[in-house]
């Protein structure tokens, strides 16, 4: 395999009543190996649940409806979707792991740091030794800047800060060597000197340990910061994917071009925020044409009746709009 | 109850010195405390604290009056009510402690099923709950105890069946909620199996309402027991109980107050001080929960 995660056609649903709800539709990713990928959009767009899927832990009710989801395990090339129960849980935590946006509640407040690393590592080599455990431990803990690791070890999540959870978080990720680490809005709880330390964290792991990063993050700021490659998600589909350079320097969605307008920045004297009027619409209330088109400024006719396909204007460059795809007719 | 600095959840449960500290420094703790500390130390030492072998009868005694020799006067029979008390505490504890650890057994095992595996599952389950719990709990264990026969074993067993669905519904509401924190998660994440998420992450996260509902359950164990035997259904003669205490006691009312105010009295002791400190333990337990 080429990439290192292939998501074909995924379509994903949730039941609403006794009615299917498509919240994602028909998304197609590739992320390359030792690449940081970025996800962004609002609330709502499905790019936790993309990560969930990947997982495979998608909370009931909601299910693949359809697609694939290719990794290239270190046991050969497999579909996470179809492997049992046994094959998925010596993937998850140790081949792919997953950061959650909250470091405040994703520990057990009941057990000890220790406790929690010994966990994820036990569970993968069960034949690893108390003393071998707390040396991997500390070295982790150590990597991720863990001032007084040792100290660290036997304290509970309550007395540890949410940069320093966010950190052993990390840290119980790596801890197996994962080939893949889905960060979650890792850093949307944090605050922005923090931030930017985890951020720079999670770089410089992934330089160290060629993990692949797919960052999820509605933050174009963060993806800036750290990524290589973006994908724009918008009501259930990629709307744009570019390299993060073409995408910041050559934006051709109406909608990525929201979200960058709606970046502040210090040195500008704007008054008023700037705000993509009205919000995502909910899965189920898609319009027929480009689902973008209620809260559009460029919107024409066109957009309302059908809906535009995710075609390539420039080499490595998709964008999913009538626009560009009149520009480059033309 | 309003009190100033709320104990931390999550640093009473480790230790429990901690936390019998805490209840103790609770005037309501400390009265739970001592009231069921003595119920116990009572039902544990009876041999050495009763006076008189309790089917011992004393026909020159009959109906006497509490005095020096009979603390707390005699029966119709001549017996000993003071020793007949203590080994009464010993026959509630027991019943107490055998029927609820049946209830919180099966409660907690339909409970975490019920709350763990949704669906079709859970429905099945809760549906029966619901049954059990729509009939009156003492109509129930009496329906019980007449088909299984009277006895002591029985006894127990019907009043556990009885309380099973309030631990299903407790157990299985503290499942859901934990269920869907981020720390399962991220437990799922770490690859962990479902018996591993299950016993390791949900069930000491659920311990706190679960230790609050057997302490108050045990309370309603033992006055339900003390409700049956009073009916003539539950502990039979000639064992010691303080509710075929009280019913014996009914016919000599006016000549033999006393035959019926110490079981009355030892029952509401019992059930006070199991009540509070259940109360107490909810508030030194899950802080959120106080008013």
């Amino acid at each position: 395999m080429e990439n290192l995660l292939e998501i074909r056609n995924l379509k994903i649903s949730t039941l609403r009543g006794r009615q299917k709800v498509l919240l994602l539709d028909e998304v197609d990713l590739n992320i390359p190996k030792k690449c940081s990928f970025g996800i962004v959009g609002e609330s709502g767009c499905g790019k936790s649940i993309t990560a969930n899927a990947v997982m495979n832990m998608l909370p009931y009710p909601l299910e693949v409806s359809h697609g694939s989801i290719r990794f290239d395990s270190r046991s050969g090339e497999v579909d996470i979707l179809k492997l049992d129960k046994k094959a998925l849980r010596a993937i998850r935590g140790q081949e792919i792991s997953m950061i959650f946006q909250e470091p405040m509640t994703s520990l057990d407040p009941i057990f000890t740091v220790e406790m929690q690393m010994y966990e994820a590592l036990s569970f993968h080599h069960p034949g690893m030794s108390r003393p071998q455990m707390r040396e991997r431990a500390l070295e982790m803990l150590h990597r991720v800047n863990i001032p007084r690791p040792e100290q660290t070890l036997t304290s509970y999540p309550h007395q540890l800060s949410g940069g320093q959870l966010q950190r052993i978080m990390i840290a119980i990720a790596l801890i197996n060597d994962p080939k893949l680490l889905l960060a979650d809005e890792p850093t949307t709880a944090l605050d922005v000197t923090i931030q930017a330390q985890i951020l720079r964290l999670m770089n410089d792991l992934k330089e160290q340990n060629d993990t692949s990063i797919v960052m999820i993050t509605h933050d174009l700021g963060v993806i800036a910061e750290t990524c290589e490659e973006v994908a724009v998600f918008y009501a259930g589909q990629i709307v744009e994917q570019a390299n993060v350079m073409e995408l910041f320097h050559h934006t051709a969605h109406p909608y990525t071009l929201g979200l960058l307008q709606a970046v502040t920045s210090l040195g500008s004297e704007t008054r008023m925020l700037y705000t993509i009027p009205g919000i995502v619409p909910p899965g189920g209330q898609w319009s027929e044409g480009c689902r973008f088109s209620d809260r559009c400024s460029r919107c024409t006719d066109r957009c309302r009746q059908a809906m535009p396909a995710l075609s390539e204007i420039s080499p490595g460059h998709w964008c999913r709009c009538w626009l560009n795809s009149e520009e480059v007719a033309q | 109850m309003k009190k100033k600095n709320a104990p931390v959840r999550n640093r009473a449960l480790p230790g429990n010195e901690s936390l019998l500290r805490q209840l103790w420094s609770d005037p309501m703790g400390r009265a739970g405390m001592i009231g069921v500390g003595m119920i116990i130390l009572l039902a544990v030492f009876a041999p050495w604290i009763a006076r008189f072998d309790v089917g011992k009868m004393n026909s020159k005694a009959r109906f006497a009056a509490p005095n020096a020799t009979y603390w707390f006067g005699t029966d119709n029979f001549g017996r000993d009510i003071f020793s007949r008390i203590v080994y009464g505490a010993r026959v509630s504890i027991v019943v107490g402690v055998v029927a609820v650890s049946i209830a919180a057994g099966f409660g907690y095992l339909f409970g975490l099923i019920a709350g763990f595996f949704e669906g079709k599952v859970e429905s099945v389950i809760m549906m029966v709950m619901d049954i059990i719990f729509a009939f009156p709990h003492i109509l129930l264990a009496l329906f019980i105890v007449a088909v299984l026969g009277k006895s002591i074993v029985n006894t127990m067993i019907a009043i556990g069946i009885v309380n099973i669905p309030v631990f299903t519904r407790t157990v299985r509401a503290s499942v859901k909620t934990v269920k869907s924190t981020d720390y399962i998660a991220n437990a799922r994440s770490i690859g962990l199996n479902r018996m591993n998420i299950l016993f390791k992450h949900v069930t000491p996260n659920i311990l706190a309402p679960f230790t609050v509902q057997a302490t108050l359950a045990l309370s309603g164990a033992i006055l339900t027991e003390a409700s049956m035997s009073f009916l003539g259904l539950g502990i039979q003669p000639p064992d010691p109980s303080w509710g075929s205490m009280l019913s014996d006691a009914r016919k000599f009312m006016e000549q033999a107050p006393w035959m019926a105010i110490f079981p009355a009295v030892f029952i509401i002791i019992t059930i006070l001080s199991f009540n509070i400190l259940g109360d107490a333990l909810r508030d030194v337990l899950d802080p959120k929960l106080k008013l």
